[in-house]
């Protein structure tokens, strides 16, 4: 069992989720609500990840990420460090590749709230963060825990982006699954199955958590 | 024990609506609701009756105009002012109420407390639900409600508020029958206790008539005519109104003198006698005229009609409905192709023998004609005399 492989993990797929939750909230809720030019184009790009092959992906995010390039440079200039081939790397490539997975549940979960609902919070005297406090996030909630068990699973699962942009060091971007794939290159099936299971498992709980929740959900409302 | 809630009101100078615009939704609105009173805004789909009120509740910013309301400016397009809905203190009852789903009918009513201490809201929601016959089911989610109890929720919503102006979207609408007769009944006697302007649009004529002390009719944005319904019935401005108001018996006559000198309405043969608004119109002037259905008056058969009653004139009855006690008949002419339309008692129908094809008299009320010289006729008519 490779511990340091199954931190990285956990730790990539958590501070994914924490990043995302904002960031999701304010875009899916964005793209569900207001209406602006090149609203479609916005939610194309955000879908963009969904369908790249992950390679692809990786292979632009690397590219982007190189000192020569301008985000690598600045990012280097900034912190001293470089992306590639470092934690920081791989958690921005994680950010970008879950973004669909992020936003689009959120979205839809704002798509099927009444705007009546919004205008009769307004009337009732309800400032916007009130609204969005006591009447939106409680209807999106099950909207908001979907998007944060796929983003978690995902990214406990994500493949081609980290092996482009991270590599497999030790410690620091070799993720389960890519020590998985290292354990089958070294012919050492027993370890590939004990950290298969270890993924398999928490996979499912993750998904559990999701239908448990959004399950009760739908009890409370009682249709 | 629920106390009583502090009903809103009263509040200053009422409501004042006068706004404009050329599109999205053509708007020429001008209106008014005295504290206390109720107004109806009436008129098909798309009369903008709801944009009207979403205005008011500043939910829709029209592009011109000025909406004041217990002596404060809510919107004037002059001088940008432009209120925000939280501010406006405004009861607004959605048309399929808009009860917050995840929210019990106690917590619903307890949103719009905000202007009471936390420690008191709970009390006050209380006392709403059990001003609206809602005792005991504070704690049912709105998925648990039928829908009268939805309706009363939204009010009681929308009263804790203490609103300066109540305003209903069409509030009776997702109820059965038996339901609306009841939430109406209570609306009529919850009106006596509060004393704010209250405006509620409906497109069910018999309803306003039922509730509102005045009417507002409207087509395509514009507010056409305002009075109450009795009014408004027996002396619509414009044949455009009386379509509206599902008023029939709209025609068109010329303005003549008879052999004794009186002015009279030409109308195909017929020289009508009318009793107001003939005598300061020029001879030969051709107007449209209408008549209520009520002041249309059957003679009974085989009694000479000469003389009888003013205004005797024969037609065919083209249809004749049967609906429970009332007949509904449909009078046609030679001279012409418009229709006279009037309702009478089933049995006064069979009594004197009324049937498709019969030739009937009936009397024309001369104080029932209501003249519309104002309005411009359509290029042709259909009646020509």
């Amino acid at each position: 069992m490779d511990w340091p492989a199954l931190w990285v993990s956990l730790r990539l797929a958590g501070l994914t989720c924490l990043l995302l939750l904002p960031l999701g909230l304010w875009l899916g809720r964005t793209l569900a609500l207001a209406r602006f030019r090149g609203r479609s184009l916005c939610a194309a790009l955000v879908a963009l990840p969904l369908v790249m092959p992950p390679t692809v992906l990786g292979f632009y995010l690397m590219q982007g990420f190189g000192t020569e390039a301008p985000f690598g440079a600045l990012w280097s200039r900034l912190t001293g460090t470089t992306l590639n081939f470092s934690f920081s790397g791989i958690l921005l490539a994680s950010l970008v590749a879950n973004l669909p997975f992020a936003v689009q549940p959120i979205q839809r979960a704002f798509e099927t709230i009444p705007a009546n609902l919004r205008e009769a919070a307004w009337c009732s005297g309800l400032g916007p963060w009130q609204t969005l406090w006591r009447i939106e996030l409680p209807l999106v909630w099950p909207g908001l825990v979907s998007a944060l068990a796929l983003t978690f699973a995902h990214t406990l699962g994500e493949f081609g982006v980290i092996l482009m942009v991270g590599g497999a060091i030790d410690g620091e971007t070799r993720t389960l699954a890519i020590a998985i794939y290292d354990r089958v290159q070294a012919f050492d099936e027993q370890g590939a199955a004990l950290m298969s299971a270890m993924l398999l498992l928490v996979s499912f709980l993750t998904i559990a958590v999701v239908y448990g929740l959004s399950g009760r959900r739908r009890g409370l409302h009682g249709h | 024990m629920a106390t009583e809630p502090r009903l809103p009101g009263p509040v200053e100078g009422g409501l004042e609506v006068s706004v404009a615009q050329a599109g999205p939704i053509p708007l020429a609105a001008d209106f008014h609701c005295a504290p206390g009173e109720l107004l109806a805004l009436v008129g098909p789909s798309g009369s903008g009756k709801t944009t009207l009120l979403r205005a008011i509740a500043g939910l829709y910013r029209p592009a011109a105009g000025r909406i004041r309301c217990g002596g404060e400016t809510w919107f004037e397009a002059a001088v940008a002012c432009w209120v925000r809905p939280q501010r406006r203190r405004v009861g607004l009852v959605f048309q399929d109420y808009a009860l917050f789903p995840h929210l019990d009918a106690r917590a619903n009513v307890m949103i719009a407390l905000g202007h009471l201490p936390p420690a008191e809201r709970r009390e006050a929601a209380e006392a709403w639900l059990a001003r609206v016959r809602l005792e005991g089911l504070g704690g049912r989610l709105p998925a648990q409600l039928s829908g009268g109890q939805r309706q009363r929720v939204a009010l009681a919503r929308a009263l804790a508020r203490q609103p300066r102006v109540l305003l209903l979207d069409e509030p009776f609408s997702a109820v059965d029958q038996v339901t609306r007769r009841r939430l109406q009944r209570e609306l009529a006697l919850l009106r006596e206790a509060i004393a704010i302007p209250i405006v509620l649009v409906t497109h069910d004529l018999d309803e306003a008539a039922a509730l509102a002390d005045r009417l507002c009719v409207l087509h395509g944005g514009r507010s056409l005519q305002q009075g109450p319904a009795e009014t408004l019935f027996r002396r619509p401005a414009s044949p455009e109104v009386a379509r509206l108001l599902d008023r029939h018996n709209v025609f068109t006559g010329r303005v003549i003198e008879d052999e004794a000198g009186h002015r009279r309405l030409q109308w195909g043969p017929f020289r009508l006698e009318v009793t107001e608004g003939l005598a300061g119109l020029p001879l030969g002037r051709r107007l449209a005229w209408y008549l209520p259905n009520s002041d249309v008056v059957l003679h009974r058969r085989g009694r000479p009609s000469r003389g009888e009653r003013e205004n005797p004139i024969t037609g065919r009855v083209r249809e004749m409905v049967v609906l429970g006690g009332m007949a509904s008949v449909i009078l046609a002419f030679d001279h012409c192709d418009d229709t006279l339309h009037f309702e009478i008692a089933t049995h006064a129908a069979r009594r004197n023998g009324l049937a498709r094809g019969e030739t009937v008299t009936v009397s024309l009320l001369a104080h029932g004609i209501h003249l519309m010289p104002e309005v411009p006729l359509p290029g042709e008519e259909p009646c020509h005399a």
